[in-house]
């Protein structure tokens, strides 16, 4: 069941299932992709990655590459000419590994090489020759915390220690439940791989970089730094984006691209196949959590207790404010006034990780969703019970101190989710496609047993911790039709359908153009954390709203009309006073009016040293029940329904929030039985997606959701971001659900087959 | 790389005997992947594909044998008549990749990698298929047990190519089944065919990716048939059918790789065998 809400009905207008501007050309395949484009007298880019995760770089000798014919330029740390290290929080990862010193991960980039053609790259890197002198990689993140671990960068091997002490350290529960979880390496497996064109200025003064990104502007600032140029020299068009998913916080191969483009005077083009791919993006924090639950014998939750361990490889990427979000979530949408929580994020020579879809929370929050089963076994009471006895509230006070003041329909995200019909049992005459094991035809009906597990999470919305976070949007009328511009990265979410919306129904409007994403206005900030409805559709409401504002103003001054009655009301112009309307496309061809704001959250504070602050700005609460079929004897595992109940604030677009609903899910899920990168004393095993296995349509479960609409009142536009939630809590829910039908503990995800059977 | 279209199979054998360094491209799911992502360069390619005398197969009603096409892609086996005549081979050959792929992967092609994960390996195994292997100057029949040799390696010698495979028409139930960590589109973690003879009285086993080569469980095979009288239709205790996938399982040699473990290979294995079992007697 999906409710719409909204006043204007148009088709088109907020609430509706207005289709996507991209939607056609990308279904029928004629979308451009940054993967897709293309210059006049290109040049095709690759990168020489270290084959070792820990090793000292010796020499790198391409004589034998520079005689290959085709090949035009070859950069290496020494050609990088400013800022020789880049990131998002810190700025520890090279360019380039530099001669002399070390590389930390496998995949870590030594050198680029442009040329006439793919091919000839290829060559070219082959016949570069690199003395490495191996080193002993540190795997381990623990032995970062007893210090038996070398300093493997000169800013240290502890990204980020943070502990929250809240209440009464020395509460003991009746009742105590206990366990140390794991979570493995996901990767966001976008499907359009990274790609970047960068077109040198004549002069070579300036660079025009076509990208697929998360965020522009951050994206200009490193590379600037980078390549010491003033930032209005580095210009940043979005190149067509297949995904993201956090994936695309970092630099990858943007300043390879550039300084290329720059050296030749010519185009350069890189684009990444999958096996790169892995290598060349953050991934999801393996973690290791320990959590301690007390509780009285109703099953009330007196305290928490948790050391979280986040192993992020060689880079600090976003470590540090994954962190920071893991933590603050370990008490879940549960209410809880005493903890003691210690954090760890730490720098090994495993890949780096950073963010992706629910940046910390989703590791905390199977944490604590497979403690609150073991309460409920403990207490005898249900998963439901349990967590309705302990569900959070709005005016509750967090562990960080902070007052939850977001709307927080806990209790209710969990009866809606139960008040779902349960499917039908597995028939005996079932589809043998849809028994655990699919094509495989490895089980009857008979062999299958099925369980049901629950997930419940809550999701901080926006950046947190004092960052100054803000959005920009301009909106114009301009030869009798409204145009609107802003820098927001649209990466498949449907934020250009939505700016749409929002400007056909304040302006009254039936057409609105959109002009390119691009640098050339202020910045939108990152297309993460759940944010861009909040943020820039916040900016595009109100730089619509000023225009809306003037328009209103200068008719009614040329009309003689008193201001203050007149309203836009569908696509009229209504003057309250008379009753008389005038079409909205009647007038504007008349004016030029031009508005851009920003748009800012509210500020938000730094953790002080035991974890206090009001750190986060707004929350989104979910819950999922998960109901799966498991062979038992051979650990397959087919999830035949998820229901779930999600705090949407407002449904601006239905279809578009379902599909975030579905996605999130098919994504939490694959975390749950199949995603993971695995990682051998620094070396990944499975980079392609032969061996990294994403869910199949035979794998997704039906999906029946229920959307919660309790309109955010600090939302600008009522809504809560909805990308993140649906794929926190039903990880822990399909794992709950495996562990009903089993009895095992499973402590880690993804759990494998032989988890269940051996 | 020079890519010659052979006009005919004699025109295919001219170029296979006289060419160095060649590879025959049988519907490419393997060899494309070696070229895009690992580099492979191979001298010269041969595809086979549009020889249409390799895209069809036959069935000799007399012998009671179908003989099916190097060419002929998984997407013929799974569905229509070929599929009733050889039920495993349909089951297998829809475990295969996407349909895309199972439009594109042939049978020749399976049996030129000889992964031991090849999806269709085991059917051809249990079946004690016969591949007809031809030269420019020779030809020859080859059972499945002596062509494939290891771990993608196979008894084709320089200048020979799969033509053709025949596989017997048996009276008895006969059916595949395979584990991966996915419902569909997943590469083989173990693997199983087994088919009943009911005239003869016998049960044939075989097991994929639990060895270098395909594992015929001719030990378990021979224990069975002294234990139950199979021709005709028969009967298995829960027991027996476990003794049985545990015998089966002892004769296998899994590795532990990141697609799984070893331990976990065999326990899949020995309750592949022990189900199939009961499917045939039920």
């Amino acid at each position: 069941m999906i409710l719409a809400t909204g006043l204007d009905t148009r088709y088109g207008a907020l609430g509706s299932n207005a289709s996507r501007p991209d939607g056609a050309a990308k279904v029928q395949g004629g979308f451009a992709f940054s993967s897709d484009m293309w210059a006049e007298n290109m040049l095709w880019g690759a990168t020489l990655r270290s084959p070792h995760p820990h090793a000292r770089l010796v020499d790198i000798d391409v004589s034998d590459a520079w005689k290959i014919t085709g090949v035009e330029c070859i950069v290496t740390a020494d050609d990088v000419p400013g800022e020789p290290n880049y990131g998002l929080i810190m700025q520890d990862q090279p360019v380039f590994a530099r001669v002399g010193d070390v590389v930390r991960y496998l995949g870590e980039p030594i050198l680029a090489v442009a040329a006439d053609h793919p091919e000839t790259c290829r060559r070219a890197l082959a016949a570069v020759k690199v003395t490495y002198e191996i080193l002993e990689p540190v795997t381990d993140a623990e032995r970062c915390i007893d210090g038996s671990a070398p300093p493997i960068h000169p800013l240290g091997n502890v990204f980020r220690h943070q502990r929250i002490l809240t209440g009464d350290q020395t509460i003991v529960g009746e009742i105590q439940v206990e366990g140390t979880y794991e979570i493995g390496m996901q990767d966001q497996a976008f499907l359009g791989l990274e790609a970047a064109l960068a077109v040198p200025d004549s002069g070579g003064d300036g660079v025009e970089l076509y990208i697929a990104t998360q965020w522009l502007h951050e994206d200009r600032k490193q590379i600037a730094a980078c390549l010491a140029m003033p930032e209005d020299k580095v210009r940043l068009v979005l190149g067509g984006v297949g995904g993201a998913f956090g994936a695309r916080e970092d630099i990858s191969l943007q300043v390879h691209t550039c300084l290329l483009a720059l050296r030749t005077g010519r185009p350069v083009r890189i684009a990444y196949s999958r096996e790169e791919s892995f290598y060349g993006h953050v991934h999801r924090h393996p973690a290791t959590i320990w959590m301690r639950h007390h509780a009285d014998a109703s099953g009330r939750i007196l305290r928490i207790e948790s050391r979280m361990v986040f192993d992020g490889g060689a880079y600090c990427s976003t470590s540090p404010a994954v962190l920071i979000n893991a933590i603050t979530h370990a008490q879940g949408p549960y209410k809880c006034d005493n903890a003691t929580v210690d954090g760890w994020a730490l720098r090994t020579n495993n890949p780096p990780c950073g963010a992706m879809r629910g940046f910390g929370v989703v590791q905390a929050c199977f944490a604590h969703e497979s403690q609150m089963d073991k309460l409920a076994a403990a207490t005898g009471l249900s998963p439901v019970e349990i967590r309705l006895r302990n569900a959070m509230e709005t005016g509750d006070r967090l562990i960080t101190g902070q007052i939850m003041d977001s709307v927080a329909p806990v209790a209710r995200c969990i009866t809606e989710t139960d008040r779902i019909p349960l499917p039908a049992p597995l028939p005996e005459n079932a589809h043998e496609l849809l028994i655990p094991g699919g094509t495989g035809l490895t089980a009857l009906p008979s062999n299958i047993r099925r369980g049901i597990g629950w997930g419940v999470s809550i999701k901080n919305l926006m950046y947190s911790e004092g960052f100054d976070d803000f959005s920009t949007a301009r909106c114009r009328i301009a030869d009798g039709a409204v145009h609107v511009k802003f820098a927001t990265a649209e990466v498949g979410q449907g934020f250009v359908m939505l700016a749409q919306q929002i400007a056909r129904t304040v302006l009254g409007v039936d057409d609105v153009f959109l002009d390119p994403i691009d640098t050339q206005v202020g910045s939108a900030g990152s297309t993460s954390a759940s944010r861009q409805t909040w943020m820039s559709g916040g900016a595009v409401d109100a730089a619509c709203r000023a225009v809306r504002d003037e328009l209103l103003d200068r008719v009614a001054a040329d009309r003689g009309l008193v201001r203050a009655e007149l309203r836009v009301e569908g696509t009229n112009i209504v003057d309250s006073l008379t009753g008389t309307t005038i079409a909205v496309g009647e007038v504007i061809g008349e004016y030029d009016i031009d508005h851009t704001v920003e748009y800012r959250h509210p500020a938000t504070e730094d953790l002080d040293e035991d974890g206090h602050g009001n750190c986060h700005v707004a929350f989104a609460f979910v819950a999922h029940r998960a109901v799966v079929d498991v062979d038992p004897d051979l650990g397959l595992v087919k999830v035949v329904q998820i229901a779930t109940a999600q705090d949407v604030g407002r449904v601006l677009n239905p279809l578009s929030v379902q599909g975030q609903v579905e996605g999130g899910i098919a994504q939490g899920l694959g975390l749950a039985v199949m995603e993971e990168i695995i990682v051998t004393d620094g070396k990944v095993r499975n980079p392609s997606f032969t061996d990294y296995l994403l869910p199949t349509f035979l794998d997704a479960p039906t999906v029946d959701m229920i959307l919660i609409e309790e309109h955010e009142p600090k939302s600008p536009l009522g809504a809560k971001g909805v990308g993140e939630p649906p794929c926190v809590s039903v990880t822990p829910a399909i794992a709950n659900a495996i562990r009903d039908a089993v009895g095992r503990e499973l402590p880690r995800v993804p759990i494998r087959p032989y988890d269940i059977c051996i | 790389m020079p890519v010659l279209r052979p006009r005919s199979v004699d025109h295919l054998l001219e170029l296979l005997a006289d060419t160095p360094d060649v590879s025959v491209l049988a519907g490419g799911t393997d060899m494309m992947v070696e070229i895009n992502l690992h580099g492979r360069r191979p001298g010269t390619v041969l595809p086979i594909g549009s020889l249409e005398e390799l895209r069809e197969w036959e069935h000799q009603r007399r012998a009671g044998t179908v003989t099916i096409g190097a060419a002929v892609p998984y997407a013929d086996m799974e569905t229509g008549e070929l599929a009733e005549l050889v039920p495993a081979l349909a089951q297998a050959a829809r475990t295969v990749g996407s349909p895309q792929i199972r439009a594109a992967g042939t049978i020749g092609g399976n049996l030129g990698t000889c992964s031991p994960a090849g999806d269709i390996l085991p059917v051809l195994s249990a079946l004690d298929a016969v591949i007809h292997v031809l030269h420019r100057d020779h030809s020859r029949d080859v059972h499945f047990s002596d062509f494939m040799t290891g771990v993608k390696r196979n008894s084709l010698r320089p200048g020979e190519f799969v033509h053709s495979v025949t596989v017997p028409v048996t009276r008895g139930w006969q059916g595949y089944a395979k584990v991966g960590t996915r419902n569909a589109m997943v590469i083989s973690t173990a693997s199983a065919c087994l088919v009943h003879d009911a005239v003869e009285g016998h049960v044939a086993l075989a097991l994929g990716a639990v060895a270098p080569t395909i594992v015929r469980a001719s030990r378990a095979e021979a224990w069975l048939s002294k234990q139950i009288d199979l021709r005709g239709s028969f009967s298995v205790s829960v027991e027996t059918a476990q003794e049985f996938g545990r015998r089966a399982a002892s004769e296998t040699s899994p590795i532990s790789d990141h697609r799984s473990t070893a331990d976990y290979r065999r326990h899949a294995v020995s309750v592949l065998a022990r189900r199939l079992l009961e499917r045939s007697a039920a």
